[in-house]
């Protein structure tokens, strides 16, 4: 047989590396510009730059820009490698590239405007959640193309994980951004409160299983073995891992609801499966460090291999400590404080950071046929990296514990030592302070790599085609005979039928029961919640814009610490309105779910305009724009019939007069807003109102005495509910 | 709680195409050999116009 020749696409691996050095190295800066917010709440400059709008643009620009693209480099360059095959189309890979850079900068653009769709690591807007969509089976037609199209018969383990990446990944996407679009810059989710929380962490949870896990690992499967010149250390234990991890992770998305309105069964499952997973990942963790072994000596000389084992390791830790932290002893310590970034930032920034330093130092020499420029600035990189990750996770695991003891530390006659939540803030100032000097650090690193591999580039010359050969395969092995019908050979396999059917009948069975379970989910549990009024919604709306649930949670807990210091905890019952949920994920600021009545409007007037000087120390960034922008009513009507093809009752008769209702309700509180403060004039029309009447809302329905504008919201509903 | 039983159903069947891709991995051979393809990948580098100068 004759061995066939052919060319690799390396002009597209060297792209999506480019790519993920330059949205690398902004998505770190934004970073850093927002840790040093924290510190110096004056570096809020501008509505733009405000920390709830660009803590999204952070995330977002680190999971989907940085590791994004690399991911998309690191397989673009194994695939055809592992395949002994070109990617199937050039033009699919151009349009997979140019669509993800386009819908970077979308999101660069549209993240500082507040537009958002509130859910953690999935804020892009509608338009956007589609182009996502479509850009990823671009890439998934792109690999399969390719898959089909090889010359080695046997899939390496690499290209399992790059699948499961993939399907999963497409699979979470969609289901959480189903939303109803409003206009081309707003939508609402169609789930509602605990529901739509729970789907929001199914999804998020998995956005680190799937976008920050299993691609990753399978570029550690490639690039580890690679750069040691060893096989991986167990063939066989990669097998197992991948499909251990793949089976175990989809159901771990609960455990970032413990102790939340959702049912303790749902919690339960979510920290089994979380616990279970230490074996696949410990596993892989094991695999990935023992591939060097007698190589230890190569691990001394080579920066890339340095890297490669502070990936693996962080890997280990980060794997070990989250199984604990589902744990709901652990987790009542830990959730909402600053161990969580902690844990994350070990994860991203050690795991997947270093993943990725590695593979580009590897990469870009023999895209360039060339050797790296200097190997002593890598190792440069390498140690002020290594430093900048403690300096950012040590403080911030002192900081949490710091902030979880104050919370829930009680005097003997049983008030709270600390009841003035902004005491643990101010302490946390320094800590934040020492994180943002690791931010440095981490990002002197990366500049070093940028200058490092520009000198490595301009001595080599990129091979843009390079030339490989490899026999066909043969289709010999096929057992299938040639010309049968398809049937024909899934009729003699009774397992593949069964499993095929089953997906088929599960398929159906789920568009039966998707819409009937919508309608019933929809039924207030608690008679007393009624829907929020036409400003109170728009207020929500303004503060899913500003990001206020980067900082606030809107979930109290059922602990004394946080009866005492909020109120009442939480009921599922009170959020079946809250398209989408706010419960938020960390409370830098107190939590707000009982905040409504607690102070007078001008309380929240003044402090919204000067944080300062209702809470003096406070690091909430000023919101000076709200007073001078109008509300944006254009959208109310349309607004209120979403939310009603959504379940909520609102009466037809508040749809037509919803203009009237807002404006009623609003010139009452500017008025009151005037009477309360001295030389003040406020705008009945001034954002601030809105957003003043959703938060004196927040909470207050199970206390039973609703205003007459809530009462408003469902009036005329009687003869239609019975 | 009927968003859990979307999630659930959802979950279940990656998970079954997922024990497809299992099954079909064994039966297609794939894992007949759990050695020889962790050595076999460490061998793409050489171009077949360098090859004739080893």
């Amino acid at each position: 047989m004759q061995a066939e020749t052919f060319y690799y696409d390396n002009k597209i691996v060297r792209n999506f590396t480019v790519a993920t050095i330059i949205w690398g190295v902004i998505g770190l800066l934004v970073g850093l510009w927002i840790a040093l917010s924290l510190v110096y709440p004056e570096m809020n400059l501008a509505s733009w730059l405000s920390f709830g709008r660009l803590r999204a643009l952070h995330t977002n620009g680190a999971i989907f820009a940085f590791v994004g693209n690399a991911i998309f480099a690191g397989i673009y360059y194994s695939l055809q490698r592992l395949l002994k095959t070109r990617m199937a189309s050039d033009l699919l890979s151009k349009v997979h590239f140019w669509g993800w850079q386009l819908i970077i900068v979308a999101a660069v653009i549209t993240l500082p405007l507040g537009i958002t769709s509130s859910k953690e690591y999935a804020e892009l807007e509608w338009p956007i959640d589609i182009a996502i969509a479509l850009v990823w089976v671009i890439f998934g037609v792109n690999m399969f193309w390719t898959i089909l199209k090889r010359r080695e018969r046997h899939l390496y383990v690499a290209i399992w994980f790059y699948i499961a990446t993939f399907v999963t990944v497409a699979v979470l996407h969609i289901v959480n951004n189903l939303e109803l679009p409003i206009s081309a810059f707003k939508s609402y989710s169609i789930f509602a409160g605990v529901q739509d929380a729970l789907v929001q962490w199914w999804y998020g949870h998995n956005a680190v299983a799937f976008f920050l896990t299993t691609p990753v690992l399978g570029l550690m499967y490639y690039f580890v073995p690679k750069a040691a010149n060893r096989p991986v250390y167990s063939y066989r234990l990669s097998i197992i891992h991948f499909w251990a991890l793949i089976f175990l992770y989809i159901w771990a998305g609960p455990h970032h609801l413990l102790y939340t309105s959702l049912p303790d069964w749902a919690q339960s499952l979510g920290t089994v499966f979380s616990i279970m997973l230490i074996f696949p990942s410990w596993g892989g963790m094991i695999n990935g460090l023992l591939t060097l072994r007698g190589a230890w000596d190569k691990v001394r000389d080579s920066a890339i291999l340095k890297f490669f084992v502070v990936a693996i390791t962080a890997y280990g830790m980060s794997t070990l400590e989250g199984p604990l932290l589902s744990l709901k002893n652990f987790n009542a310590i830990a959730h909402y404080t600053d161990w969580i970034p902690a844990h994350v930032h070990i994860g991203t920034l050690g795991w997947n950071g270093f993943m990725i330093f590695g593979m580009i130092y590897y990469l870009m020499p023999k895209l360039y046929k060339t050797s790296l420029f200097s190997e002593k600035l890598a190792n440069a990189h390498f140690w002020i990296a290594t430093t900048g990750i403690l300096f950012w996770a040590l403080p911030m695991y002192v900081s949490g514990w710091t902030q979880s003891l104050m919370w829930k530390e009680f005097n003997p006659d049983g008030t709270l030592v600390y009841g003035n939540f902004l005491e643990t803030v101010t302490q946390l100032i320094p800590l934040y302070f020492t994180r943002a000097i690791g931010g440095v650090l981490y990002i002197t690193g990366m500049l070093i790599m940028v200058v490092n591999i520009v000198r490595t580039v301009s001595t080599g010359k990129l091979v843009a085609q390079e030339e490989a050969s490899a026999l066909p395969l043969s289709g010999t092995e096929y057992k299938k005979v040639k010309g049968e019908h398809w049937h024909r050979w899934i009729e003699r396999k009774p397992v593949q039928l069964m499993l095929f059917s089953i997906v088929a009948i599960l398929i159906g069975g789920i568009i039966e029961i998707v819409p009937t379970l919508m309608v019933k989910s929809n039924i207030p549990t608690i008679s007393d919640v009624k829907p929020y009024t036409a400003l109170e919604l728009e207020g929500r709306d303004l503060y899913i814009r500003e990001g206020c649930n980067a900082c606030h949670s809107q979930m109290i807990r059922p602990f004394r610490s946080e009866v005492a210091r909020y109120g009442e905890y939480s009921k599922a019952g009170e959020f079946v309105y809250d398209h989408p949920f706010l419960w938020g994920s960390k409370r830098t600021g107190p939590d707000l779910h009982r905040v409504g009545g607690k102070y007078p409007h001008s309380w929240h007037y003044n402090h919204m305009l000067d944080p300062t000087s209702m809470s003096p120390g406070s690091i909430m960034p000023t919101y000076e724009w709200l007073y001078t922008n109008d509300l944006n009513t254009e959208y109310t009507t349309t607004k209120l019939e979403a939310m009603v093809s959504l379940g909520v009752p609102y009466s037809a008769d508040y749809i037509a007069n919803a203009d009237m209702h807002l404006m009623a309700q609003a010139e009452e509180i500017a008025e009151e807003l005037e009477s309360q403060l001295t030389d003040v004039e406020v705008g009945p029309k001034e954002e601030i109102v809105a957003l003043i009447a959703y938060l004196q809302r927040l909470g207050i329905d199970i206390k039973g005495t609703p205003s007459k504008h809530t009462e408003a919201t469902v009036a005329g509903n009687q003869t239609a509910e019975k | 709680m009927s968003a859990i039983y979307i999630l659930i159903t959802i979950s279940f069947i990656v998970a079954i195409g997922f024990l497809i891709a299992f099954i079909w991995s064994i039966k297609n051979g794939q894992y007949d050999d759990d050695y020889s393809p962790s050595v076999r990948m460490l061998k793409d580098d050489t171009k077949p116009s360098q090859r004739s100068k080893q």
